[in-house]
């Protein structure tokens, strides 16, 4: 072939969010805070199930927020990690006995290790050919996990039944209700460290990789290392919420964690904002009751119904729940100058 | 080492469906930078329309060629409408589109032909090929029009004036604008000659793995894949992926114990990127020198 | 004397940054003229602004036309020849593929292939090369083919961006008397902007100087040679 190489001066494939409109003014966090405090009271069961899952599909788009928005690195991967994090929690409480509160850390330390180690060989990747990968890691999770050799642990194709918990101190509410909370403090945990973890020293290396890898390297930044943990903490915290998602839905199966979760992941990125953390919620709504309202529109052409709204959505906002964001924030900012 | 033979041709064989599939996920790749992951998507709706048009009473022939045509007008309808206005979006923003075009033509194809399977009709014959058991005249006809195909993108590429002009428009669209050429319909075209091909591998896929709407899933996946192998910028690296792939599958079946049909895939794509580790730009595409 | 080129109050933006001020001039039929100016001064922008390729308000006419609404492809096909920064050469094509899309547009095939046998004359360098691939020839040979895919247009006007970037003197030399060449016996109307004003200021009649997105010299180019100000600023003396 030929001797000529094509040179490229690449722009960025992720664009970049400026740092400090990676997150919400403190009066709209409040006003969000308390709205997700106060409305599972008044709400039934189902619903409030329903909520949890908002916030762990929000805590898995976080993540992968901070692994594409973040560090540049793109995954069709998450549902992977998401499943090892559901399937640690299970097999712990369900075999070892243990509280599931303490199966959450070591399912994110866990998952960690595992994003860390696939980040290795991902550093030699970027682009389509890492997408490619990760894709590869998500198909393969759910054959993984039917093998034979563990089926004794896993439960094989049926997977296994999870106990949900009642809430502790015999509290007079409901499970679904208990567990909301609890997901609740869990979120804001980790939502706060990572706000912190893309301000810090860490989060600017993230960015600098992301939009210029060589110009970073160039600048010292270990990328390897840098790149991996990016890997490492995205994976974490999607084992984390995948461990919640086990004791939420109470059962783990193979099938639950297929290569479409990992898509649904990835749509709630794009339509909440790449990179931008708040929009993750956002996302997380998109994923959850888009479908079921194009269900509701119509039985047959389900799917079709949800490609075509989910490209109203695109067309009219393709930076995602961010351009609203910037702009209603541009619109007050006009009124108060009124 | 007669099973090792057999298997390599074997894998050859089905390589052939993923050579084709690869020619259209390059030919896309080329107009666009980017692999479109309804690419399967059209090509199974592409198929139905023949399968249609037989029913109807159109000989073979008459629908397949009514059907590129279609496939043709209907991937620059495509681009024109729904991608073009995309142009500015982020990249996501695009992926999440044919994620979307993806979940529309699924859709629409099961509401139209439902998802039984159907037979679908081969002109070459299902015979053994040569008298051998591996191949049979249908694999062989495959590997002759995938050979066809790559001919003559080939000469078109190198020796049509508008060839010439989607080759400039692909490697630097900003010195093709300035001599003349209009950039945004390459991109059309690049699109319209991929569903042209895509329909063309549809139509040659669907008698071995049956036409139903979900049939190109797993072959668009092998298909990027090769693609990848191949280098994406060449047609002829496509070609050798897709063969390649299949060879890759059929091994991994016999020899890696405990690789059931389900773990074919993932392994498959775990060689291929071993591969993509050690040479990243593909077996034979041209080798990026990226710049600050 | 017919105007080719007329530019009234252009103002091109690079996002939020104003790049050019209500930038005016006009370029005479036939005439060579050479835009000069330090580095960032707008002169890449300006040859940009003409062919649509940045953001801009203003009146730009050629030959009567305006220029407003096209694209830049269009804006070409109406015979600007715009040799860009960097020369935009397509490293992958052979030397003769490049000539062939110089002339994409061109419906007279036979035209065409005289016409790349007169760039071969012009530029004998290229016929040696004529079926290596672009990217292997040196700089000083990329600028030459670039000129010569430019003229494979047949433009009535042609705008190159700073030639002389990185070739040395001897190779200047010899592609200015070119372009003079080119000037005087196909009757092309060129525009060449420069950071080296010497040599510029040799080959063209007409001179503008643009400072910050602003015009702030116009006249014939041995009255900007002569300037006290420019001598001191440009020409380091």
């Amino acid at each position: 072939m030929s001797a000529v190489r094509e040179v490229v001066t690449e722009a960025p494939a992720v664009e970049a969010v400026p740092k400090r409109a990676m997150t919400l003014g403190y009066g709209t966090s409040l006003a969000i805070l308390a709205l997700l405090i106060v409305v599972p009271l008044f709400v039934k069961n189902f619903i409030v199930f329903q909520l949890t899952m908002l916030l762990i599909y929000g805590l898995a788009v976080l993540a992968l927020n901070i692994l594409t928005g973040g560090s540049g690195q793109f995954s069709l991967g998450q549902s992977a990690f998401y499943a090892v994090g559901a399937y640690t929690s299970a097999i712990l409480m369900e075999h070892a006995g243990m509280n599931y509160a303490l199966t959450l850390p070591i399912a994110g330390v866990i998952c960690f290790g595992f994003g860390f180690l696939f980040g290795q060989p991902a550093l030699r990747l970027s682009g389509v050919y890492l997408a490619l990968a990760t894709f590869a890691l998500a198909t393969a999770m759910p054959q993984l996990l039917k093998l034979g050799y563990f089926e004794y642990w896993t439960g094989g194709v049926q997977g296994l039944v999870v106990t949900k918990p009642d809430a502790p101190f015999g509290l007079p509410i409901s499970q679904d209700m208990w567990l909301y909370y609890f997901t609740l403090v869990v979120t804001i945990a980790i939502y706060i460290f990572s706000v912190n973890l893309l301000k810090s020293r860490s989060g600017r290396a993230f960015m600098a990789i992301r939009d210029n890898e060589i110009a970073a390297s160039a600048m010292g930044i270990d990328v390897a290392l840098y790149k991996t943990l990016a890997f490492g903490v995205s994976a974490g915290i999607t084992g984390i919420a995948g461990g919640l998602g086990a004791i939420a839905v109470q059962f783990v199966a193979p099938d639950s964690y297929t290569i479409t979760l990992a898509i649904q992941l990835f749509l709630g990125m794009v339509v909440g904002g790449v990179g931008w953390l708040p929009g993750s919620i956002v996302g997380s709504a998109f994923i959850i009751f888009v479908p079921n309202i194009a269900e509701g529109i119509s039985k047959g052409l389900s799917g079709a119904v949800f490609g075509v709204l989910l490209f109203l959505v695109i067309f009219l906002v393709p930076h995602g729940a961010r351009q609203i964001a910037v702009a209603a924030q541009q619109l007050l900012g006009k009124l108060r100058k009124n | 080492m007669e099973l090792f033979t057999n298997q390599v041709l074997a894998g050859i064989a089905t390589g052939a469906i993923y050579a084709c599939m690869a020619l259209a996920v390059v030919m896309i790749y080329q107009a666009i930078d980017q692999l479109n992951f309804a690419q399967g998507e059209m090509a199974m709706f592409s198929t139905f329309v023949s399968w249609q048009l037989m029913q109807w009473g159109v000989p073979y022939w008459g629908a397949f060629v009514i059907t590129l045509v279609f496939s043709f007008l209907g991937g620059i309808a495509i681009e024109r409408l729904l991608f073009r206005p995309l142009a500015k979006a982020p990249i996501l923003t695009n992926v999440a589109g044919f994620i979307a075009l993806f979940a529309i033509i699924n859709s629409v194809a099961g509401l139209i032909w439902d998802f039984t399977i159907k037979q679908y009709p081969t002109p070459f014959g299902s015979s053994p090929f040569l008298g051998s058991q591996l191949i049979s005249t249908h694999q062989a006809g495959m590997i002759g029009v995938t050979l066809l195909l790559l001919v003559a993108l080939y000469f078109f590429f190198r020796y049509t004036r508008i060839g010439l002009a989607m080759r400039a428009a692909a490697s630097l669209p900003e010195s093709a604008r300035l001599v003349g050429i209009n950039t945004s319909w390459m991109i059309a075209l690049g699109w319209g000659m991929a569903a042209a091909i895509g329909s063309i591998a549809g139509m040659l896929i669907a008698p071995v793995v049956f036409l139903e709407p979900n049939m190109m899933g797993g072959v668009l996946i092998y298909g990027f894949a090769a693609a990848v192998l191949g280098g994406l910028t060449s047609p002829f690296g496509a070609v050798i992926g897709g063969f390649l792939v299949g060879i890759f599958e059929n091994l991994a079946g016999t020899y890696i114990p405990g690789v059931g049909n389900e773990l074919k895939l993932p392994i498959a794509l775990a060689l291929i990127i071993t591969v993509l580790v050690v040479k990243p730009a593909g077996l034979f595409g041209r080798p990026i020198v990226k710049r600050v | 004397m017919t105007v080719m080129l007329n530019v009234r109050d252009l103002r091109a933006y690079y996002g939020q940054v104003q790049a050019l001020h209500g930038l005016e001039f006009a370029l005479n039929e036939g005439s060579m003229t050479t835009l000069l100016g330090a580095n960032g001064a707008g002169k890449t922008t300006t040859l940009r602004a003409i062919c649509n390729m940045v953001r801009s308000t203003g009146r730009i006419e050629f030959d009567g036309a305006a220029l407003a609404g096209r694209s830049t492809e269009n804006i070409v096909r109406l015979g600007i020849a715009h040799v860009p920064q960097g020369r935009g050469t397509f490293t992958t094509m052979t030397v003769e593929e490049n000539l062939q899309l110089g002339a994409i547009t061109r419906k007279d095939k036979a035209g065409v292939v005289s016409d790349i046998e007169r760039m071969y004359n012009h530029f004998p360098v290229l016929k040696a090369r004529h079926t290596q691939q672009a990217g292997t020839l040196s700089g000083g040979e990329q600028q030459m083919l670039a000129v010569a895919r430019a003229l494979m247009l047949r433009p009535r006007l042609m705008l190159l961006d700073e030639p002389s970037f990185g070739l040395a003197p001897l190779i200047v030399r010899d592609l200015f008397r070119i372009l003079g060449k080119i000037n005087r016996e196909d009757k092309v109307t060129i525009l060449v902007v420069e950071q080296n004003a010497e040599l510029a200021l040799e080959l063209a009649d007409q001179a503008y100087v643009i400072e910050t997105g602003r015009i702030v010299m116009s006249g014939t180019a041995t009255e900007i040679a002569n300037n006290e100000d420019v001598r001191k600023s440009y020409l380091g003396y």
